[in-house]
């Protein structure tokens, strides 16, 4: 048994290196991802429907009102648990584009979030 | 049924705005008439009926917002109070947002919970409280398996049509409740070949007329439905989503949306958004409730009373 058990971390240890190259091959990520805006949702709204972060920030959305609410990208790039009162959602945007999402239990609730570098 | 008694009362109708909350509206026997929400089920019942159903909406198990800590408790209440109904209704009605945002264990509270009303069959559709987290795999396996279409129903009870809707399955951005086209041809479909005296009953989660459209309360494609069921001598319409009773009356077509067993909610425009109203703590099950409604061959109009779980 212990043999095989090095052999499957072996393996695995393996793997993760060729996807980690694959990664890195891929474009440009910064390390860490940098800390962005953070959305308050309150009274059935997104407090800041429209944002602009360069890649690689990480954009947070906190739940102030007392029922639920979700942050679900309307081409389904991200989408958030049901956020419940004080809970928080976080997703880190890559790629330049612009993000549109909305709540799907109040879809009257919407926003965007834009992606691009610094000109 | 005479036509030209049912002009008489579409003329009158139309006068009609809201009826508002804390009255209750009924026709019987073709004069419209007003109790006060408080109203006995027994006296409310009138002459002796054929059948009679209970309502229940939004129960939002697992909800534990300063609205209300206890929405379990709240809802055992109003299961006792459905269970005390006599007659003993002949089936129930869950007009959706069982559970409170598809919490784990939810749905089996709610459905465990309804036996204790002594009530074999329960017939639900969904709110979007129990669809959102998967696209509403678990509701309609647990509640449509081996039915066509998605959720949607319909069946007949004492020469009385019963069609349940689901508008709650394909929310968009900035959109509102909807059925959708494949929901509507099978609803063109199912009434086709009824009798225009055929009392209809239609339930669904949100209600199917605009109600406070800026707040998401109103069916975009319901007009459309509604289409299809106008040649109908007598439509009830029964809904839950927005936790507090209001009427209209459209020509034969009758809309009750129906108070919660959980939380209330602001009236329509009264506060700067939908959600849960805390009120205080002594108040609060005066603001929840279930429906009894009642059908009574040879009456144009369904009976709906309306009871609070402050009432014995």
């Amino acid at each position: 048994m212990r043999a095989r058990n090095g052999g499957w971390t072996r393996m695995m240890l393996a793997g993760s290196a060729v996807a980690a190259l694959l990664v890195a091959s891929s474009g440009p990520v910064p390390a860490q991802p940098e800390a962005g805006p953070r959305i308050e949702i309150k009274a059935h709204a997104f407090g800041a429907p429209d944002v602009t972060v360069q890649p690689g920030t990480t954009v947070t959305w906190i739940n102030h009102d007392d029922e639920l609410h979700t942050v679900t990208s309307t081409t389904d790039v991200f989408r958030s648990p049901g956020i419940d009162t004080d809970e928080t959602y976080s997703h880190t945007f890559t790629q330049p584009g612009t993000y549109e999402y909305f709540c799907t239990l109040h879809p009257l609730m919407t926003g965007k979030v834009v992606v691009r570098s610094r000109s | 049924m005479s036509e030209q008694h049912g002009v008489d009362r579409r003329g009158f109708l139309q006068c009609m705005t809201w009826a508002g909350t804390g009255l209750l509206w009924s026709v019987a026997g073709g004069v419209l008439s007003s109790r006060a929400i408080g109203a006995g089920a027994a006296e409310a019942a009138g002459p002796p009926a054929s059948f009679s159903f209970a309502q229940i909406s939004d129960t939002h198990i697992g909800f534990k917002g300063p609205a209300n800590p206890d929405a379990m408790g709240s809802f055992e209440a109003a299961v006792a109070r459905i269970k005390a109904l006599d007659p003993k209704p002949a089936f129930l009605i869950h007009t959706g947002d069982i559970t409170h945002g598809q919490k784990a264990g939810a749905f089996d509270l709610a459905s465990e919970g309804l036996k204790g009303t002594g009530i074999e069959r329960t017939f639900y559709v969904p709110g979007e409280n129990d669809v959102f987290l998967d696209g509403g795999t678990e509701y309609l396996n647990r509640f449509a398996a081996g039915r066509p279409g998605r959720g949607w129903q319909s069946f007949d009870y004492q020469g009385v049509h019963f069609v349940g809707l689901v508008n709650v399955l394909s929310y968009k951005a900035g959109g509102l409740g909807n059925l959708g086209p494949e929901q509507i041809e099978w609803l063109e479909r199912d009434v086709a070949g009824l009798s225009s005296s055929t009392p209809v009953v239609v339930f669904a989660h949100v209600p199917l007329w605009a109600v406070y459209p800026q707040w998401g309360w109103v069916t975009g494609d319901g007009t459309q439905a509604l289409g299809y069921l106008k040649r109908f001598g007598s439509v009830t319409v029964l809904n839950g989503h927005i936790h507090q009773i209001l009427q209209k009356v459209e020509g034969n077509v009758t809309f009750h949306s129906a108070r919660s067993t959980a939380f209330p909610q602001p009236a329509p425009g009264a506060a700067p958004s939908p959600g849960p109203m805390k009120v205080p703590v002594e108040e609060l099950r005066g603001v929840l409730g279930i429906r009894e409604v009642t059908y009574a061959p040879g009456k144009e109009q369904l009976a709906v009373v309306d009871a609070t779980l402050a009432q014995g």
